[in-house]
């Protein structure tokens, strides 16, 4: 560990560190000595880098290639109003650079992909992995195990938050579980509902971001028992927490001695983008004017719908086949949803089940086309 | 009967009901008196040879049914099972 003089300021900074019995100054250098990647500056992101920052990481790296939004504004606690638009990496940057002066922040505004993730992770000691899909999942722990990284692991979905940490090394030079070893396989795209559509409670990444980032410091400062081998899950609305024992399989080491792969792929993601028939909004629209007949079904929530619609059939997406008969097999029907991943797996449901092939997605959703038709609507 | 925990996505197969009391003397008895109650939950579940799906893992009390007795794992009147998928937050295709 390289020799850290904290100056009086940084003394007095820690001193709620540093005077803990079982933490104490040794805990606070091994914080300052260390590098830690946050991969994603969403809504778990957001905690994760506030804390580690106030906490006095060395080095901090944030890797996100997302712009703010609005709607990120409900959970994503680093950013303010000033901050949508611009790029997550350098607003999280500037928050915590005024949080904290002490400490060395890189700006990684860019896609983490299979070319450049062994370059990137190879800078850090630790990764704090708050990404908000599996093909990113999978290739980050990939990229850990490779480079002998331990992987910090937390994942929110509506009301629901896990914590784990993967790849830790234990004292006898073994490496614990990782996230293959729980779910070697990714679920099928179709069955998985798209969190910017399913939604997540604000407080809820809070919570999981900070149980992440807290096991972030444990395992640097070598405090305590951390979740290696061990498997948590909190639910927020019946506020219980439960702790299950994982074990490693040897196995899945051994599928990664060929390096990383394509991850898209391997998820199922680009075979599937291919097989659905998509539309722009001008396309319907012209459709429309030509007097074509024309179907629009949207298989969003009917709180959605009462919220916006354009007038679209509404037939939410989980009462899709017993509204079969609802759906003509002759128009052409356009099936939208809020941003176009629903409407995707509506169409996969029917083509599979009845071999339809008059199905077509609207491009970006309803969110697509009021911004592309410029509609006075509002946006959600 | 046992205890099975049924995760937010999945909760919308079960009447939106987080806990559901099934017969069964193991995992393979519970799960298939599960399905035939809740038969929408089966493709999220179980795989088309009948297998437990690979993104889904089964817990009875703490532990892993595959450092168990996987399946053929029993399971007693006051057993608490957990049906644990991968979540992975926000966008699915990695945009």
């Amino acid at each position: 560990m390289k020799q850290i003089n904290f100056s009086p300021q940084e003394y007095s900074r820690y001193n709620r560190h540093i005077i803990i019995p079982d933490f104490g100054l040794a805990a606070q250098e091994k914080l300052s000595a260390s590098k830690v990647l946050v991969v994603g500056a969403g809504g778990l992101g957001s905690p994760v880098l506030l804390y580690l920052a106030a906490a006095g990481i060395g080095t901090i790296g944030i890797l996100d290639c997302d712009v703010v939004e609005d709607s990120n504004l409900q959970r994503q606690v680093i950013f303010d109003i000033n901050a949508v638009g611009k790029s997550k990496a350098d607003e999280a940057m500037r928050r915590l650079r005024a949080l904290n002066p002490y400490i060395n922040i890189k700006v990684h505004d860019i896609k983490l992909t299979s070319e450049n993730a062994l370059e990137v992770l190879a800078d850090y000691d630790v990764v704090a992995d708050g990404t908000d899909n599996f093909p990113t999942r999978y290739l980050v722990n990939d990229a850990c195990v490779i480079l002998s990284k331990v992987n910090v692991y937390a994942s929110i979905y509506q009301f629901e938050g896990q914590v784990s940490v993967f790849n830790y090394l234990n004292g006898d030079g073994s490496r614990g579980p990782n996230y293959r070893d729980l779910f070697p396989i990714p679920p099928d795209p179709s069955t998985v509902q798209n969190c910017s559509e399913a939604g997540v409670l604000g407080v809820l990444p809070g919570i999981i971001g900070s149980m992440q980032a807290l096991e972030v410091i444990k395992v640097i400062a070598e405090v305590g028992d951390v979740l290696s081998g061990k498997f948590y899950t909190f639910n927020a609305l019946s506020f219980e927490s439960m702790t299950y024992n994982i074990k490693k399989n040897m196995t899945n080491d051994s599928i990664l001695k060929g390096g990383l792969i394509d991850y898209e792929q391997f998820c199922g993601v680009s075979a599937i983008e291919k097989k659905i028939k998509e539309i722009t909004p001008i396309e319907l629209v012209n459709w429309q004017k030509q007097g074509l007949d024309v179907q629009l079904v949207d298989v969003r929530e009917f709180s959605e719908y009462e919220f916006v619609n354009i007038g679209g059939e509404l037939i939410p997406l989980s009462t899709l086949l017993d509204n079969r008969e609802k759906i003509s097999s002759d128009a052409r029907v356009v099936v939208l949803c809020k941003m176009g991943g629903r409407s995707k797996s509506a169409i996969r449901l029917l083509e599979e089940r009845y071999s339809m092939n008059n199905l077509y997605s609207l491009e970006g959703g309803i969110i697509g086309y009021i911004r592309e038709m410029e509609l006075d609507l509002p946006i959600y | 009967m046992a205890t099975i925990l049924i995760p937010t996505p999945l909760r919308k197969y079960t009447n939106n009901q987080s806990k559901v009391s099934i017969p069964g003397a193991d995992i393979s008895g519970i799960i298939s008196n599960l399905v035939s109650t809740h038969p929408e939950i089966r493709k999220h579940l179980l795989d088309g040879a009948g297998g437990v799906r690979s993104f889904v893992n089964v817990f009875v009390g703490q532990d892993d049914i595959k450092s168990l007795n996987n399946l053929q794992t029993d399971v007693s009147e006051f057993s608490i099972i957990s049906i644990v998928p991968a979540i992975a937050g926000g966008n699915y295709k990695g945009e």
